[in-house]
């Protein structure tokens, strides 16, 4: 009950109720799902993790990121390299070097025998390209569906580029058939329940450190750029750099959630990170509510489970599925299903006269930056 | 001689994509709207062709059939989806794009449902099977077709943008919708019109593609983002930029495909683009407004 009424009332209670309430849930599933279905939950976690960062630049930041699946796909493959040279032993050729390549490994792949430099790389590779080309196109003023356009043409030739280096990256199949995570096996159960465990704890770190963000002056400031970036830029701020960072962290978030993937799906191919998937990430972001913070979690999560029991039982049922929900929640929803309570509170409010709505209903889970015309006539 | 082959390639790329990207530059390029399912409009274009062959029979008619009837199926499509839901959103251009894009997934998914997952075949008509000798190169007549129906688009738009009283119009609307409509145009009807003239020209696109390989449901998603990244480097409002851009995108590809692999060629040509956009953040041809850049 006091849970109830903390989770009613807004600001730090709130927030903290349903954060220990989220990592109950989260403890607790191992005990009441089959090894199968936390396998599946474990895999919904990661891909919830780039969900967080889309949260954070989309929802707060207003930058509309379609090719988050280059940065899941920077993560997954580097791990995925690393646990394939790990499986060689050392000086080991991977198994599918040996079938389609030269049977030498590139020199490029050298870097991730080692484990800490492995885990090095997952973090700083997708934070220097999402760097790099932030820094290239927002210093620049490229903006809106500019900057949509280049990310999704990112994730295009990302994928093209993945699958035309058959020899070094495995091509359409992908990498697979990874024995051990770190010299733990991943045929153990227990192991994989470790890293269910390792996905749910990374996840809540990355909640809460969204939560840091958002409630600190960056946080501001990136609302701030989100609604009126001239404004912001007139206050003596530079709006480049604020939207570098928020992109750059959510580059990193969709990194580990690619590289936790991996030991835990047994497989990437061009297929989980392309321009199809990378948009697919945005749905769940959009159900639950982008500018909140939970709400891409959760919404992820959902969207993934509805994903996985749809298809089982109608395969053609999730394509239209998925296009009825991009249709009807960004047309209908934008402010996702976390607005829904605000609207409701907002029309009972409005029925008995001169009393105001409540200011805190799902404050920013409006429409954002997209209510101001992107190119206003001379 | 080999660089003269490259560049028929290039141009004939070009041309693929300036068809494609044509109807962007006025759904998008004057409208604002990004519509993710232009590509799956020159789908149903594509498999418009292979309907009216199975119809019609004779390939040489079934095109001269087809062309002008892809325009219509595409326009009816864009009319439809710009009355029940484009025109809901146009101070949202960003949340359009993942709207059309839900649109664009259910085509696709429809036309796997009518037509079958596998690709399908539309002949091309006798007179434009083989290739064209000029001084030992061998020109596909197709690829010539495509060149001449690209640059007649074109035209045709461009005449209809500028000498027309519907052009007139349009862009009145395009340039200032308050005073347009002060001065007694009727900015929905005109919405409507140049919405319905852009996804027909994907349509047209869809059944010039019918020429060069298959047709299948995936068709528009291989050619979509390429067609947006030709309008964002060309620079909005202007159809003179979109066609530069189609040109030189075709070209880049074609020479740095010649010169290394055609998946090394897709990514230099991404880089390209965004080293164009630090000098040019608003493409190649842009109206200069007083608002902030």
């Amino acid at each position: 009950m006091t849970v109830l009424t903390a989770l009613l009332r807004p600001g730090r209670a709130r927030t903290l109720a349903a954060f220990a309430l989220a990592a109950a849930l989260l403890l607790l599933a191992p005990a009441v799902l089959s090894p199968f279905r936390l396998d599946l939950l474990a895999k919904f976690l990661c891909l919830a993790m780039v969900a967080v960062g889309i949260g954070l630049a989309w929802g707060r930041g207003g930058l509309l990121t379609l090719g988050q699946g280059v940065y899941f796909g920077l993560g997954a493959y580097l791990m995925a390299m690393h646990l394939k040279l790990a499986d060689a032993g050392p000086g080991g050729v991977p198994d599918f070097m040996l079938l389609y390549g030269t049977g030498q490994v590139p020199g490029w792949w050298e870097p991730l025998r080692s484990p800490v430099s492995a885990i090095l790389l997952v973090l700083l590779v997708p934070a220097a390209l999402a760097a790099l080309l932030g820094w290239a196109v927002f210093t620049r003023r490229v903006r809106g569906a500019y900057f949509a356009i280049l990310s999704q043409a990112l994730a295009a030739a990302f994928a093209i580029l993945l699958i035309g280096q058959q020899q070094t990256t495995g091509g359409t199949n992908g990498l697979n058939g990874f024995r051990a995570f770190f010299g733990y096996d991943l045929a153990d159960p227990v192991n994989k329940q470790m890293l269910y465990l390792i996905a749910a704890g990374v996840l809540l770190v990355m909640v809460a450190v969204v939560r840091w963000l958002t409630v600190s002056r960056f946080g501001e400031l990136l609302v701030a750029v989100r609604d009126q970036e001239d404004r912001v830029r007139f206050l003596g701020y530079d709006p480049a750099l604020v939207k570098v960072v928020a992109y750059v962290v959510a580059a990193v978030m969709a990194a580990v959630g690619g590289a936790l993937f991996v030991p835990i799906a047994g497989i990437i191919s061009p297929a989980d990170v392309g321009v199809v998937p990378s948009i697919g990430f945005l749905i769940g972001v959009a159900i639950g509510g982008r500018a909140t913070l939970l709400g891409p979690v959760l919404g992820s999560i959902a969207v993934s489970w509805a994903q996985t029991s749809i298809s089982e039982q109608f395969p053609s049922g999730w394509i239209y599925f998925q296009g009825a929900l991009f249709i009807l929640v960004i047309a209908f929803l934008p402010g996702g299903l976390a607005s829904v309570a605000g609207k409701l509170r907002r029309r009972r409010a409005a029925a008995p006269p001169g009393e105001a709505a409540p200011g805190d209903a799902a404050p920013d889970a409006g429409p954002g930056p997209e209510l101001v015309p992107e190119r206003s006539p001379a | 001689m080999d660089i003269i082959a490259q560049l028929f390639a290039g141009l004939s790329l070009g041309s693929v994509l300036l068809l494609a990207a044509l109807g962007l530059s006025l759904t998008f390029g004057q409208m604002g709207v990004i519509n993710m399912a232009h590509g799956e409009f020159m789908m149903a274009g594509a498999y418009t062709a292979f309907v009216v062959q199975g119809v019609v029979g004779d390939a040489g008619v079934s095109l001269l059939v087809a062309l002008p009837l892809g325009f219509v199926v595409g326009g009816l499509l864009g009319l439809l989806l710009e009355a029940t839901l484009i025109h809901r959103m146009y101070r949202r251009p960003l949340d359009t794009l993942l709207v059309t894009w839900g649109v664009a997934l259910v085509l696709q998914q429809v036309a796997r449902d009518v037509f079958g997952a596998p690709n399908v075949d539309v002949s091309a008509p006798a007179w434009l099977s083989g290739a064209v000798e000029i001084g030992g190169l061998a020109l596909p007549r197709t690829r010539l077709f495509i060149l001449a129906l690209a640059a007649v688009c074109v035209v045709a738009l461009a005449l209809a943008l500028r000498a027309t009283p519907l052009g007139r119009r349009i862009r009145a609307v395009v340039q200032n919708r308050d005073l347009a409509e002060a001065s007694g145009i009727s900015s929905r009807a005109t919405d409507r019109v140049t919405f319905f003239i852009g996804s027909g020209l994907a349509g047209i696109a869809g059944v010039a593609l019918t020429l060069l390989g298959s047709v299948g449901p995936t068709l528009g998603t291989n050619y979509i983002v390429d067609a947006f990244l030709v309008v964002v480097a060309g620079g909005i409002g202007q159809i003179k930029g979109t066609v530069i851009a189609a040109m030189a995108l075709g070209l880049m590809q074609a020479f740095f495909e010649y010169s290394t692999t055609a998946s090394v060629a897709k990514v230099l040509v991404f880089v390209a683009i965004v080293a164009f956009l630090q000098l040019r953040p608003q493409g190649l041809v842009s109206v200069r407004t007083r608002s902030l850049a």
